[in-house]
Parts: C-alpha cells; sequence; structure tokens
C-alpha cells in the first residue's frame, strides 16, 4: 500500500500547530522549521502564544499556536491561512481552524475530543466537526493513546509520557512533507544531551507517529515534498528576531572593543533580548535587570559616560517611562541603544500581540527639541544588522538611537546565513584625541558635528555633563538664549547629518502605478503582496523604510516619483503623517490595520488592487 | 594631593546655605583619601545640592531629578575600578528617588551615597519634603502636612543597607571623618548630612548646627567606644528593655552600664534605635558591615563563567547554535 501514495512537489507550504499552552507546540512548530531549513528550505514562523502563563487546561484563552512557512524558494511571511493545521485538543480547533485554508488538512488528537474537552471549548454538539461546518481533509488519529502506548515500557510517570504527544505530531507531519527525521533525532539528542532517557523517549515518539503515518496513510491520498532552491550557500542557523537583536549588540561590541552593558526591566515581547543577553558572560556581556524602566535607560546612561556599548530594551510601555533618561542622552551627547519590541497598546494593550504604534512616540515622545535616530528592522534576520548599525550610529555621532522592532518580527524566526564580521564596517567613535588636552571643552564638535568622547579614567579631561544646557564653548550651564538657540540647532543638525543608506525601490521601479510604502516588520507581507500584484500584470513598486531619522536623502523624490503612493502601516498612520510633515505637498493613500496580527497578504491584494485601479 | 585639586568653578548656592560648608568638607576628605581626579565620578540628581558636581574638578554628571543612583549604577557596574559618588537632596532621594535609593541599597552596589537633608524643596521655593516632620506649614502645606516623614536610616536599614553614616554640614572634621568611613567602605553606604537651608527652613538642626549644640544636643558614635556625650561627657547610652536611654553616668547608671559602640553588628536592631534618637542625635558611623558587592559579584561571575564556558568571542558564539550548511 505504502507506494500508492503519490509524492506531490509544491512550492510553498504553511503549518500551524496548536494545542493547550501546556502541549509543546511551540517547540514542535520550531522543530518542524529546523528540520526544514536544514534540508535547504526557506522558513519564516510566527508564535501566537496567549498573555496567560497557565490559562485553564483546555480553555479557548489558554491556545497556543505556531505558525510556519516553508518555501522552495524565498518566504516572507509565515503566510496568511494554513495548510495543515494541527489541532491537539477541542478548544484549539475552535480557535485555530478560522486560519485554515478551504482546502487545508487538519489533524487532530482524537483523545482529546471528549465531553469535557468540548464543554470546555463550549461546543455543543459531540459533532464538533458538523457544528463548525469543516469538510476538510481531517486526520483524526488517538495521538494521546498512541503516545501512552508507544511510551509504556518506558518507566515515565503518565505527566511526562503526556508531554510527549507535541513530538507524535511533528512525527505525523514530518512523514507528510517527506521530512528526514533523523534530523529532529539529532536536535533531541542535543538539546537533551544531559537526560538521554528524555530524548529517547521522545524520538521513539516521533518515529510512532511517522510510522503511523507511514502505515496508515493517515486516510490522505498525497504526501509532499518541498524541494530546495535556495541559492545562496553557506552556513545558516534559525534564528528569532530577539535573538538576532542581542546577537547585534555583542557583534557590535565586539567590533568597537567595548564592554556590552543592558539595563533592563522585563516586558513582553522583548524580555528574551536580556535573557539572551544575560547567558554570555563568557563574552564579558554585563546585564543588569533592574528595579525598572526607568533605572533601565538610567543605567545605561551611567554605563555610557563609563565608556561601555549601553543598551536598554522594552517595549513600548517602557518606553513612556524611559523617555526622561532618553532626552538626559540627548543633551548629554551620549550613545545609548534604546531597543523598542512594540506589542498592542495603548496602557497595558496587547502584551503579546504586534502593531507598529510606537513610531511617533519613539520620534517625538519627549519634552523639548529632542532629535534622536530612530531605525527600524524589517524581518527576524535584519535585526542583526539594524542592531549593529544602531550601536554604530549611537558610538560614532554620540547620541542615544532607536532601534524599534515589533512581536512579530521578535518572536517570529526564520534561516540565517551566519555572518562574516570581517565584511561588518569598522565602528569608531570619537574619542578625545591626547593632542587635545587643554584646548578640549566637552562640546568640543568633531567635522561631523559630534560631540568626543572623553571616559573618565583620562587625565586631564575631567568635565561635568547634565541635564541643563550647556555654552557651546565651555561646556558651563548656561541659559544664554542665543547659546540655547545654537545648541538647539546644533543637535538638530548633529542627526540631520547622519549619512544613511538611500531608500531602495523594488518591483516595477521605473513605471509603477502604485508605490507601497511602509516600515519595519512588515516588509515582508508588503513584499509579498507587490509580488502577487505584479504576478497579475499590475505596475506596482515598493519602497520600505529601514531609516525613520534622518530619512534616507531621496525619500522625497521617491514619494514623488510615482503617481499613487500608499503608506500601509499597523497604526492609524503614524509614518503618513510623518511623511506629510517632512515632504512637502505629499498626500499618499493609507492602508491602517491595528488588530494586534500581522497582515494578511490576500487584504493588501485586494486593497491594493482597488487602489490601482481606481 | 590638596582640597585644591578636586575644586571648581564658583559655588552659586545662598550665602550661608549647609551646602558650602559640605563641599568644603568633601574637597577635603577627597584630598585625604587620594584618588586622583580622573579615577572619581560624581553623579547627582536635580535640586539644589545637585548641583555639586560643577563644583568638582573630578568626572560627573548632574542629570535628572530622582535618578542619580541609577545612573551612578550603571556607571559603577561598568566601571568598578572608578570611585563612584552620588549625591542628592532628600527630595532627589527619597521621594521621586525613593525607589532606586533602596534598590542601591539592596544590591549594595560599591556607591557613596550622600544624601544633604534639609527637609525642605528649595530649588521649587519652599514645598515639604519626604522627611519634613508632620505638621510641616510650607509653600504647599499652609495649614501643616498631614502625613508622617521618612527616617533615613530606617529606609537605608530597611532596605537591607549595610552602611549608614551621620554629620552635620558644618562640622568639617565630623564630616570629613564619615566620608573617608563612607569611602572605604566596600558597598553601598548612605551618608545623611544634617544640613541647613538659609531660606525656606532655616533653623531645621539649630540644636546640632554649632560646636555648642553639638556637645549637648548630640553623640558621636564611634565603633568599639562608649557612647558618653555632654559638655563633660557627663551622659551616656544604656540600654532600657528592648530600648535605649539617656542616663547620667553616677546617677542614673555606671560607666559600666553605657553602651560600647558595635558599628559592624549584622543585626541592625541596636543601630536603628541609636540611629533614631532625638535627644541626643547620633553622628558617626552608625551602621558598617561587611558584605559582598554587587559590582565586585558581577565581575567575578564574568570571570568565573568565562572559565567554564569554551566561547568567548561573537564567532565561537555563533558556533554554539545548531548550524546547517546549504551548498552551492
Amino acid at each position: 500500500m505504502a507506494d500508492a501514495v503519490e509524492v506531490k512537489e509544491l512550492e510553498h507550504v504553511v503549518i500551524r500547530f496548536s494545542g493547550d499552552s501546556g502541549d509543546g507546540m511551540q517547540l514542535a512548530g520550531n522543530m518542524f522549521s529546523t528540520v526544514s531549513a536544514t534540508v535547504g528550505n526557506d522558513i519564516c514562523t510566527f508564535p501566537d502564544y496567549p498573555a496567560d502563563i497557565r490559562a485553564p487546561q483546555g480553555s479557548l484563552t489558554g491556545v497556543s499556536g505556531f505558525q510556519v512557512h516553508v518555501g522552495a524558494d524565498r518566504v516572507y511571511t509565515p503566510g496568511d491561512e494554513c495548510d495543515v493545521l494541527v489541532a491537539m485538543n477541542a478548544a484549539a480547533l475552535k480557535t485555530q481552524y478560522r486560519y485554515c485554508k478551504p482546502t487545508a488538512c487538519i489533524i487532530i488528537d482524537t483523545d482529546s475530543f471528549g465531553p469535557k474537552d468540548l464543554e470546555k471549548a463550549q461546543f455543543a454538539t459531540d459533532d464538533y466537526l458538523a457544528e463548525m461546518g469543516i469538510r476538510n481533509d481531517v486526520i483524526a488519529c488517538p495521538i494521546t493513546q498512541m503516545v501512552k502506548d508507544c511510551l509504556a515500557d518506558s518507566g515515565m510517570d503518565n505527566k511526562a509520557v503526556l508531554k510527549c504527544r507535541n513530538m507524535f505530531a511533528l512525527g505525523l507531519v514530518c512523514w507528510l512533507f517527506n521530512r528526514d527525521i533523523t534530523i529532529a533525532f539529532n536536535m533531541l539528542r542535543e538539546k537533551f544531551a544531559r537526560k538521554p532517557e528524555v530524548a529517547e523517549a521522545n524520538i521513539k515518539v516521533i518515529q510512532a507517529g511517522y510510522d503511523y503515518g507511514h502505515n496508515t496513510h493517515a486516510s490522505v491520498a498525497n504526501t509532499y515534498r518541498i524541494e530546495s532552491k535556495q541559492v545562496r550557500p553557506g552556513r545558516y542557523m534559525d534564528i528569532t528576531g530577539n535573538k538576532a537583536t542581542a546577537y547585534g549588540f555583542v557583534a557590535a561590541a565586539e567590533k568597537a572593543g567595548l564592554k556590552l552593558y543592558l539595563g533592563s526591566y522585563p516586558i513582553t515581547p522583548a524580555t528574551d533580548v536580556l535573557h539572551e543577553l544575560s547567558k554570555h558572560k563568557s563574552l564579558g556581556v554585563i546585564t543588569v535587570q533592574c528595579e525598572d524602566e526607568i533605572s533601565g535607560a538610567a543605567s545605561a546612561v551611567g554605563a555610557a559616560f563609563g565608556g561601555a556599548l549601553a543598551v536598554t530594551s522594552t517595549s513600548g510601555p517602557g518606553i513612556c517611562l524611559k523617555s526622561e533618561a532618553m532626552n538626559l542622552a540627548v543633551i548629554m551627547e551620549l550613545p545609548v541603544v534604546i531597543l523598542d519590541v512594540q506589542r498592542g497598546g495603548p496602557a497595558t494593550g496587547l502584551p503579546t500581540k504586534s502593531e507598529q504604534t510606537d513610531l511617533l512616540q519613539c520620534l517625538f515622545g519627549r519634552n523639548g527639541e529632542s532629535p534622536m535616530p530612530v531605525l527600524a528592522a524589517t524581518s527576524p534576520t535584519n535585526c542583526f544588522d539594524m542592531a549593529y548599525a544602531a550601536c554604530k550610529m549611537a558610538l560614532e555621532h554620540m547620541t542615544p538611537v532607536v532601534l524599534m522592532t515589533d512581536a512579530f518580527i521578535a518572536n517570529g524566526s526564520a534561516a540565517w546565513r551566519l555572518p562574516d564580521m570581517d565584511e561588518y564596517p569598522e565602528i569608531k567613535p570619537p574619542y578625545v584625541p591626547e593632542e587635545m588636552l587643554g584646548t578640549w571643552t566637552p562640546y568640543t564638535r568633531t567635522a561631523d558635528g559630534s560631540r568626543y568622547w572623553a571616559v573618565p579614567g583620562r587625565k586631564g579631561f575631567e568635565h561635568v555633563l547634565g541635564g541643563l544646557e550647556k555654552d557651546s564653548r565651555t561646556g558651563a550651564i548656561s541659559t544664554n538664549p542665543e547659546n540655547h538657540d545654537l545648541m538647539t540647532h546644533l543637535r538638530q543638525q548633529k542627526i540631520a547629518n547622519i549619512e544613511v543608506p538611500d531608500l531602495v525601490v523594488e518591483g516595477c521601479a521605473a513605471d509603477a502605478d502604485l508605490l507601497i510604502v511602509g516600515f519595519g516588520g512588515t516588509y515582508g507581507h508588503l513584499h509579498s503582496a507587490m509580488e502577487e500584484l505584479n504576478a497579475k500584470g499590475l505596475r506596482v513598486a515598493q519602497a520600505h523604510f529601514s531609516y525613520i531619522n534622518p530619512l534616507p536623502r531621496n525619500t522625497a523624490e521617491v514619494m514623488r516619483r510615482y503617481k499613487r503612493v500608499v503608506v500601509a502601516e499597523q497604526n492609524m498612520g503614524q509614518l503618513a503623517a510623518y511623511l506629510r510633515m517632512r515632504i512637502d505637498g505629499f498626500a499618499p493613500l493609507q492602508f491602517n490595520q491595528v488588530k494586534g496580527q500581522p497582515f494578511v497578504v490576500s487584504e493588501l491584494v485586494e486593497a491594493f488592487e482597488k487602489m490601482v485601479r481606481e | 594631593m590638596t582640597a585644591n585639586d578636586y575644586k571648581k568653578g564658583q559655588p552659586r548656592w545662598c550665602p550661608g546655605c549647609g551646602d558650602h560648608f559640605f563641599l568644603g568638607a568633601l574637597h577635603k576628605a577627597l584630598a585625604e583619601i587620594g584618588v586622583e581626579p580622573q579615577n572619581i565620578a560624581v553623579i547627582s540628581g536635580i535640586g539644589c545640592s545637585s548641583r555639586l558636581p560643577h563644583y568638582m574638578a573630578t568626572y560627573g554628571m548632574n542629570t535628572i531629578h530622582g535618578r542619580a543612583a541609577a545612573i551612578a549604577t550603571g556607571c559603577k557596574v561598568v566601571r568598578p575600578d572608578l570611585d563612584v559618588w552620588q549625591v542628592s537632596g532628600d527630595g532627589d532621594g527619597l521621594a521621586i528617588g525613593g525607589n532606586h535609593f533602596i534598590h542601591a541599597n539592596r544590591r549594595n552596589i560599591d556607591l557613596n551615597m550622600i544624601l544633604l537633608n534639609n527637609h525642605i524643596y528649595g530649588l521649587t521655593k519652599g514645598q515639604y519634603s519626604p522627611t519634613s516632620p508632620r505638621g510641616f506649614v510650607s509653600k504647599s502645606s499652609p495649614y501643616g502636612t498631614v502625613e508622617d516623614p521618612f527616617r533615613p536610616a530606617e529606609l537605608c536599614f530597611g532596605a537591607r543597607g549595610r552602611f549608614f553614616a551621620r554629620c552635620v554640614a558644618t562640622d568639617a572634621p565630623g564630616t570629613i571623618e564619615v566620608l573617608k568611613a563612607a569611602q572605604a567602605h566596600k558597598g553601598a553606604s548612605v551618608t545623611e548630612v544634617l544640613q541647613n537651608c538659609v531660606i525656606f527652613n532655616n533653623g531645621c538642626w539649630d540644636a546640632v548646627y554649632t560646636p555648642q549644640g553639638r556637645k549637648a544636643n548630640a553623640i558621636y558614635l564611634r565603633h568599639g567606644e562608649k557612647m558618653l556625650f555632654g559638655e563633660n561627657n557627663e551622659y551616656g547610652i544604656v540600654q532600657s528593655g528592648f530600648n535605649v536611654r539617656v542616663a547620667k553616668i553616677g546617677e542614673d547608671c555606671t560607666m559600666d552600664d553605657v553602651l560600647v559602640h558595635d558599628a559592624h553588628c549584622e543585626d541592625n536592631t541596636l543601630q536603628l534605635k541609636l540611629a533614631e534618637m532625638e535627644w541626643p542625635i547620633a553622628l558617626g558611623v552608625i551602621r558598617d558591615v561587611e558584605a559582598p558587592t554587587y559590582d565586585a559579584s558581577v565581575a567575578a561571575q564574568i570571570e568565573e563563567v568565562k572559565a567554564k564556558k569554551p566561547y568567548h568571542t561573537f564567532a565561537q558564539l555563533l558556533e554554539t547554535n545548531d548550524i546547517w550548511e546549504v551548498k552551492g
């Protein structure tokens, strides 16, 4: 029978693993992603987890999901809807079915669809499929029982046995997509190097899941294969945006020859950066879990004064609290990187969900004239490059720099080609040269308008900085009106002078009828939308901002080049407002959505198509 | 080194302000300690007393309201080699900066924290502060406050502070003595400086502001010495149940009854009683207990992990991940 199952080639596929918070869906999803990436597919993942740590078991609010988009060629998003849904319990099916394509195949654990499970998931009848109008292919298998049988002789207790259910689902999905499960075995043996019995139990269950598919054909007509067309050879790893950001900071500190300091306070979805950096003491990284967000930023200012590469990490609510210390770094002209992993707001808002609603806060949310560079990463892997760029900019221009990411790219992961650090530019802070001893004052400036860095310990360069306005020549406190006007201009000009890469136009750059504009983490969705529109024969181009302050020099020229421009963002129009302010007469169309979820490519395509045809 | 090596500029505090006296004593204390100016950072918040770094020939920052302890923490943890002084008033340190004050003490980072206490907000022109006594009349409490003050020693001890000293701004020898002890102490040290605001709260420390006043109303506590005070040391501090009291030697008690000061005692019960006496007011080093410091522990942990983990560069860190190769 086995050879009767046809193997179909696919260009790309979206799989969503879902279950109770405690079911290990994130791990199963991550492992499938890595197995796929290891054979050369491109991947883009999106963990969608609840804010509750442990919602009541089996409840609708406790469902945790992990979506991965696997492609033969490049994939830019985790996919709008899934081709395969794994639902480990009734609540997962109830809440996650809406992410399915009409043709999606659904895998369920029938042992978790008992009367109590159905009641918790608020099903009215026991014919849950009919109740939800599901007519898809359903692989209904008693996963729990099979895992119990599989591990009956393992000596493990019931609780430990049930924890392996996710691996059965993983094995089954690996069979469906003809994945090499030995890659997963190796991962487990490495992960549980100190608990080989746990590794072997999990491996046994993966094999059982795989064999179940193979032996029964799991009532499907086909299995699938996604070939690899990835062109760029090299060594790769799977990395989340938060980890890539942390790595960017480490790499920049090493390049600059500085200690890395992180002052932080736990906040979703930024905390993983604190976790990651706290691990790397063997590289000399200093992390302080501060008493509050304020102290996180304030201590970073102190660390910068002390001569370290100083970083503080947070999300939007934390930026509110840090803004005073960020402003202090503006007037003292000290290098500090402020990471804002955006989440849904206002106030506590949607802590685990993603938005782009902090842009104007980062640009302008401080008292006084307070110019500050603002950068935004576009994808999980791009977080590394942008973190590096933010550090370089802060250190070389003696300024605080905001790096914006968001929950979507911070938690999402993608295959990352390991960087060769020799290819990255040097980082050279403007240390005050020894020959300036005697003539130097704290606000003496370099040719590009930066203050010099005089780190404590150097004799003859003792000086006092502070939050009060200073005389441009002597560095003493000054309330002189002309001096304040001059210093305000000097600070503004210093930031305006920073060189940033030009805006790149992709797609039909020469003759687009519509230019799609966005910033930060929406790049992938907007790019996919553009590709789909181009495939339909529509003349559409894309320009995406990573550098928001200062804007790329060619911004106005690009925005004016096309007769229709749409600014698409996950807020009420903050980038559009900013561009209108900076470009005379600019009146873009807008696409705004604030759902806490990533854009849906099909919705973008529909909206943009309408704009082109109007 | 001389006091002049630490001096800079012309202080702009009101004539007669206690800050002038304290600044002079600090310059002298630093000269006696001898750490060179380039290896000192003086970090303040906002307020009259927070102008102090501008009058120091050291590195320094006059930062934002309440955050000096947090900023100093970042500086010290990346630069344990620096001698870091943090200067605040009672508003800066205990109101807006109260959270950082307690956590710097709890964490036991090696900062020399100076608390210039005059029971008033001076720079904003005369509002009550978190150390103003109940019923205190000020511009923002014309009918008297209806709240109780913090007692700095109690707050410090409650935050597990290991060093607390007190001095009077006008008492240069007493101030220099405690500043030297504070600097020598490894870990967070709090020195409360009783300091008069001539404009908005004149006379707040009259009882101890002159040498005669201190003879009559203050006791200098020194580790290992009997707790004696008065014109002719005729009074002593003796134990009374769970409390302490003043006794006249030869009348209420014998010399043997007089307590000997133990600043190094881990248990702060008696030290708290001493710190909170209203008569006499306790001066000197009231508590001085050694404990692991945060900055040294951070540095030690880094060395420990470096010795244990095989990766020390970014390139090596990358290799700790699951990596696969895509061949061309």
